[in-house]
């Protein structure tokens, strides 16, 4: 099976030095349900900022999606976040857009034509529940419709990978289901592959998946 | 109402750079066209045994515009109690000659100093008349107005770049978050940084329209033409053409140069 993220011996660490992720390796195949856990401030966000490259490692070589990210070109990383939909435990939306227009940011920046974009949206808010809410802006939302909207927002362009930073943190029951169902359903239909940073695997969750756990800088693989 | 709020601030900051720039112009234009009067009410008066010829004159200083020969009939005029018309006209042959420069523009005193210098050393010329004291006065006047303008304008532009500072802050801050967002899902810079654009060039348009407004009705304004016509200027105030360009390609450079910063400052959030 291809492999989508290769990790070879990375390090990991923001400008203090401290090192989060010590020599780890990882490797994810394509299409695959992923969950990492560990412990508050084990790594888990560290680790999936550094598959969309928002930080690099400073040791080891991380491949993702087939681009060498240690040492990547803007112009590649560009093109390599085109084609991944990133949720985010504190959402981030764009403040002073519609719901609908920060739905549509995925689509816009991959160049999709005006009418595919608006039909998209549309199917989009109907999946999350959230059609009636077309026209409002983020802050007239409550906190799980706002991560129903980044859930819509990441599925919009069809990723080839949905990273998603502890995505249920917040919410309700209602509206973490939701997000489950969702991610289950770009799964399932689209062979996306899902990678979830979170605290708990849910317990009726039915899908297949593959679980890595992290401690003290570094990933084991739990199954 | 929000959007409105989003552009006022740096319409505002740059209306006032725009407006003081203006002002500083038309003080300029004032002092030009008032040193224009002056020079053609000032003069230099040469004295001289013998007949000057007006090239030669002429090329001494570049300064120099013209001469005219003062007729000599109103010295005689005052002299000729008792002569007759025989001993006037020996009398009009022996006085000296007088002859009145006019020169090209409103001189600084180095310049009349030198003038001065340059005229005697003709061994034609006896005496120079530069009226200097008169002069120095009038010029120094003129220095300290243009100086008290100069301050007035570099205030108004260090209190209008320290709004265009604060301005650059908030706008940072701003748009800081959605770069970043955007960025996340792999938009290029200039998709990035085209709403920021966008805003500056609309602030640019709004400011120069409102400047365009501003002094369209002061250049018609009855009671300000009034100011300067008192002064014996006429002045051009506001240029709907030259003027404006120039209000607009400031507008518009100040914006830009604001936005280019703010995207060449931005480090992407991890």
């Amino acid at each position: 099976m291809d492999k989508v993220i290769i990790a070879k011996e990375i390090s990991l660490s923001y400008s203090n030095n401290e090192t989060i992720i010590n020599k780890a390796n990882i490797s994810i195949d394509s299409g695959s349900f992923v969950f990492i856990t560990g412990a508050s401030g084990s790594g888990k966000s560290t680790l999936l900022k550094s598959f969309y490259g928002a930080l690099r490692p400073h040791q080891g070589s991380l491949i993702v999606g087939g681009v060498e990210l240690k040492k990547v070109s803007a112009k590649k990383l560009n093109f390599l976040r085109r084609h991944i939909g990133i949720v985010f435990q504190d959402y981030k939306l764009v403040k002073e857009w519609t719901i609908e227009k920060n739905i549509m940011l995925p689509l816009i920046i991959n160049g999709y034509d005006k009418s595919v974009t608006k039909a998209q949206v549309d199917t989009l808010l109907k999946h999350v529940r959230l059609k009636h809410q077309l026209g409002k802006y983020p802050r007239e939302l409550s906190g799980g419709e706002q991560q129903r909207v980044a859930m819509a927002r990441a599925l919009a362009h069809n990723p080839i990978m949905i990273l998603a930073d502890e995505p249920t943190g917040n919410l309700d029951d209602y509206s973490s289901q939701l997000i489950w169902n969702l991610l289950e359903g770009a799964h399932a239909q689209l062979k996306t592959t899902v990678i979830v940073v979170t605290h708990h695997i849910p317990a009726s969750f039915n899908v297949d998946y593959k679980h890595f756990h992290i401690e003290y800088g570094s990933i084991n693989a739990v199954n | 109402m929000r959007s409105i709020k989003n552009h006022l601030s740096l319409v505002i900051a740059l209306l006032s750079i725009l407006f003081s720039m203006q002002i500083f112009i038309i003080v300029d234009r004032s002092l030009e066209a008032y040193k224009e009067n002056l020079v053609s009410n000032y003069s230099v008066i040469i004295v001289s045994q013998k007949r000057l010829i007006r090239d030669e004159i002429l090329g001494i200083n570049t300064i120099i515009s013209d001469m005219k020969e003062l007729e000599p009939n109103n010295v005689v005029e005052r002299l000729n109690s008792g002569m007759d018309k025989k001993n006037i006209e020996f009398l009009k042959l022996t006085l000296p000659k007088f002859y009145k420069l006019s020169l090209a523009h409103y001189p600084t005193p180095r310049e009349i100093e030198r003038l001065t210098r340059d005229l005697m050393n003709n061994p034609l010329i006896v005496k120079v008349e530069n009226f200097s004291h008169m002069h120095d006065i009038t010029y120094k006047l003129l220095l300290l107005f243009k100086a008290v303008v100069s301050v007035f304008a570099i205030s108004i532009f260090i209190v209008t770049s320290l709004l265009i500072f604060k301005e650059l802050k908030i706008w940072q801050f701003k748009h800081t978050e959605r770069m970043n967002i955007m960025g996340l899902f792999g938009a290029p810079v200039w998709l990035r940084s085209a709403v920021l654009f966008r805003l500056a060039i609309v602030d640019a348009l709004i400011s120069s329209g409102l400047a365009f407004g501003l002094f369209d009705y002061l250049s018609s304004n009855l009671f300000i033409l009034e100011q300067f016509l008192n002064i014996g200027i006429s002045v051009v105030i506001f240029n709907p053409i030259d003027d404006f360009i120039l209000l607009l390609s400031v507008s518009l450079a100040l914006s830009i140069l604001l936005a280019s910063l703010i995207v060449l400052g931005h480090k992407e959030e991890v």
